[in-house]
């Protein structure tokens, strides 16, 4: 078995019955090996870490890993992560969502997180659709595209993840793809070892209920697309610009060192307590 | 000699129904509170939020809703605090998914709901007792749950701790129904020392992390609960799971699942079902009641009792699971039983399924934001 084979089998739980629910061509199994290398890189214990799952395809990922798994209520996730990270700050709590999730019945939830800056890490696995309910339109979906809700072409703008979590206050925030595996490796790291909100928008593709309504021919060629049509944020000229070819920029957007609510919160308490003795 | 007694430390208060909330829930044990301002149960989370960040390793964080003040109550109850968050009406509408979620996991928690008149916006300040049947059916699914209740001021900081051992014993949700009036009366109450209060805790596993199943049955149908982070690495889902807390669908497991869930209730329903009892054992007319009304039906009782009626007054403490043993004794020895609630008869509703048309039984409902006087309950009685 390859070395990564291997340290992937290490972290997955082999009480459960396999298989899992994703479909052949879909990008979240890598985004899952990706977030178990960087944890395996950064040395955590797996009883250190908690890994929070929304519902959808992307919810499913936690009842795999061998982590403290929550797999929590549609949009909601971020709020049980908030409580276990304020019950005990010493964790380390992963949060794993959708665009559906995350942005649409959860975006109250997302914008607040980033506003109070809590210590936890936002996965936000963009598949730009509803996969597990069968393909509808989310709040991620391309203007125009094609879904069940939208067989005529979608009205709506899509929500730019990135854009919204800065402007919301999120302290760290990152944009990856399943394409750019290694790449992702070092986004997740750097968001779960950084203090306060962190957000990584991770484009993972889905061939059986996007890619198959949107022109593309199979997953490969999502993949292509991933590849032709992300620029690295890096070498833009302007990056607070979006390219005009449009291409959407991957990397770290914002990265400022601010301490976590948890950390505000415990050092007030240490100095009110101090002056109550 | 003489035996050195420890002084107790017991403290007077002059608090209102919600600060008396406040002063159970620290009594309890509570460390966390996660809520969002809803009148008329705000008191409480103010209170919280002045003495919890006083106590050590206390959390309080106010939340951007009431969805959100469910979540976080939940991670909160998972990581192994004991945890708790109150509102009023609309939040508890918006709490209700979570609330079955909670069910689900079975993570103990209390939630505090100070009823005001409704639907929707209603009447913000003023007291009603209209969430009664969405406290016990709110969330969906079939589920068991338990429902407190309290009359007066001491006995919102007695139930409060009530339902917290409830909650932790049984790993459950326990909703605590207040309405207006008992939440924002103000009287003289004695807070027990911590010694004089027996205060239950969940019970943690003590086998290695391999050979635990966290949701194994057990002769009291509650299986133990491990902490996130001490080491037992589970799965916590509100997908129904085996004894694992892996979701399933295998029918023989989702039964023996949801057999459980109700069992572990069921089968305490002696020790979860509290009602008070006053002059009831010749009682021909009996007056049922809880919250705030049931003060008006205390004088009302005592004034019937005067003028020569055998009138009795049952104080319903627990709301559900439904005291049916203590109910159904009265039908069968009064003639006449009334129900005075300030709704369209949700409880009225409960005590005549258990009648089974055995006696009569007479509602009086108010709708309109005015409290049930004694004088109306009086003349339902005489």
């Amino acid at each position: 078995m390859a070395d990564v084979t291997q340290l992937i089998h290490d972290y997955l739980r082999h009480n459960k019955k396999f298989p899992h629910v994703f479909c052949a061509g879909c990008g979240h199994g890598i985004v899952l090996g990706s977030l178990i290398r960087s944890v395996h890189a950064l040395g955590l214990p797996k009883d250190d870490v908690v890994l929070v799952a929304g519902i959808g395809c992307s919810g499913r990922m936690a009842v795999y890993v061998d982590f403290n798994t929550v797999h929590t209520t549609h949009g909601r996730a971020l709020t049980f992560a908030t409580g276990i990270k304020m019950a005990n700050p010493r964790l380390k709590v992963i949060c794993v969502m959708g665009d559906g999730d995350a942005m649409s019945i959860g975006g109250n939830h997302l914008i607040h997180a980033a506003r109070r800056n809590i210590g936890v890490t936002a996965l936000i696995l963009n598949n730009q659709i509803y996969g597990m309910t069968g393909g509808q339109c989310s709040s991620a979906t391309p203007q125009g595209d094609i879904s069940m809700t939208t067989p005529f072409g979608s009205l709506e703008k899509a929500f730019d993840i990135v854009d919204m979590c800065k402007a919301a206050g999120a302290s760290y925030v990152a944009r990856g793809t399943s394409f750019h595996a290694i790449q992702l490796d070092r986004l997740i790291s750097s968001a779960i070892m950084h203090p306060g909100f962190s957000v990584v928008e991770v484009f993972s593709p889905c061939p059986t209920q996007y890619g198959r309504k949107n022109k593309f021919r199979n997953a490969v060629d999502m993949y292509k697309w991933l590849k032709s049509n992300t620029v690295k944020v890096e070498t833009l000229k302007d990056p607070t610009q979006k390219p005009d070819d449009g291409r959407i920029p991957i990397g770290v957007f914002r990265d400022v060192e601010e301490p976590g609510l948890e950390e505000r919160y415990f050092e007030l308490q240490r100095k009110l307590m101090g002056q109550n003795r | 000699m003489a035996v050195q007694r420890k002084k107790r430390k017991r403290r007077e208060l002059f608090a209102l129904g919600n600060e008396a909330v406040a002063e159970g829930a620290l009594l309890a044990g509570c460390s966390f509170y996660a809520g969002y301002p809803i009148t008329p149960s705000t008191e409480i989370m103010e209170v919280m939020a002045n003495r919890l960040p006083l106590i050590e390793d206390g959390v309080f964080i106010q939340m951007e809703d009431e969805i959100a003040s469910m979540g976080a109550t939940i991670g909160a109850s998972l990581a192994g605090r004991k945890a708790m968050t109150a509102t009023s009406g609309p939040g508890f509408a918006l709490m209700q998914e979570h609330i079955g979620y909670a069910c689900m996991v079975e993570a103990p928690l209390v939630v505090v709901n100070v009823m005001r008149g409704g639907p929707s916006t209603g009447l913000p300040t003023s007291p009603a007792q209209a969430d009664v049947q969405m406290a016990r059916w709110g969330t969906h699914g079939d589920h068991p749950i338990i429902v407190l209740s309290a009359s007066d001021v001491q006995e919102c900081l007695e139930m409060t701790v009530t339902a917290f051992n409830f909650a932790e014993k049984y790993r459950t949700p326990v909703i605590l129904l207040l309405d207006e009036v008992t939440a924002h009366t103000r009287e003289k109450i004695t807070v027990p020392d911590p010694d004089e209060v027996e205060i239950l805790s969940r019970v943690t596993p003590t086998v290695p992390p391999e050979w635990f199943k966290p949701y194994a049955d057990t002769a009291r149908g509650v299986p133990a609960m491990a902490p996130i982070g001490s080491g037992y690495r589970t799965h916590v889902t509100g997908l129904t799971h085996d004894v694992m807390g892996y979701p399933t669908q295998r029918p023989d497991e989702v039964k023996d699942a949801m057999l459980r869930l109700f069992r572990k209730i069921d089968q305490y329903y002696g020790d979860i079902q509290m009602s008070d009892e006053y002059m009831l054992d010749d009682a021909e007319v009996a007056v049922v009641a809880y919250g705030s009304v049931a003060r008006s039906a205390h004088l009302a009782v005592e004034q019937a009792r005067e003028r020569g009626a055998k009138a009795g007054l049952l104080t319903l403490k627990t709301l559900f699971p439904f005291p049916r043993p203590a109910v159904e004794k009265l039908t069968h020895r009064c003639h006449t039983v009334v129900v005075p609630e300030m709704n369209m008869g949700q409880m009225s509703r409960e005590v005549k399924r258990v009648n089974n048309g055995r006696t009569k039984v007479r509602t009086i409902n108010r709708v309109d934001g005015q409290i049930i006087t004694p004088s109306e309950i009086l003349k339902a009685i005489l």
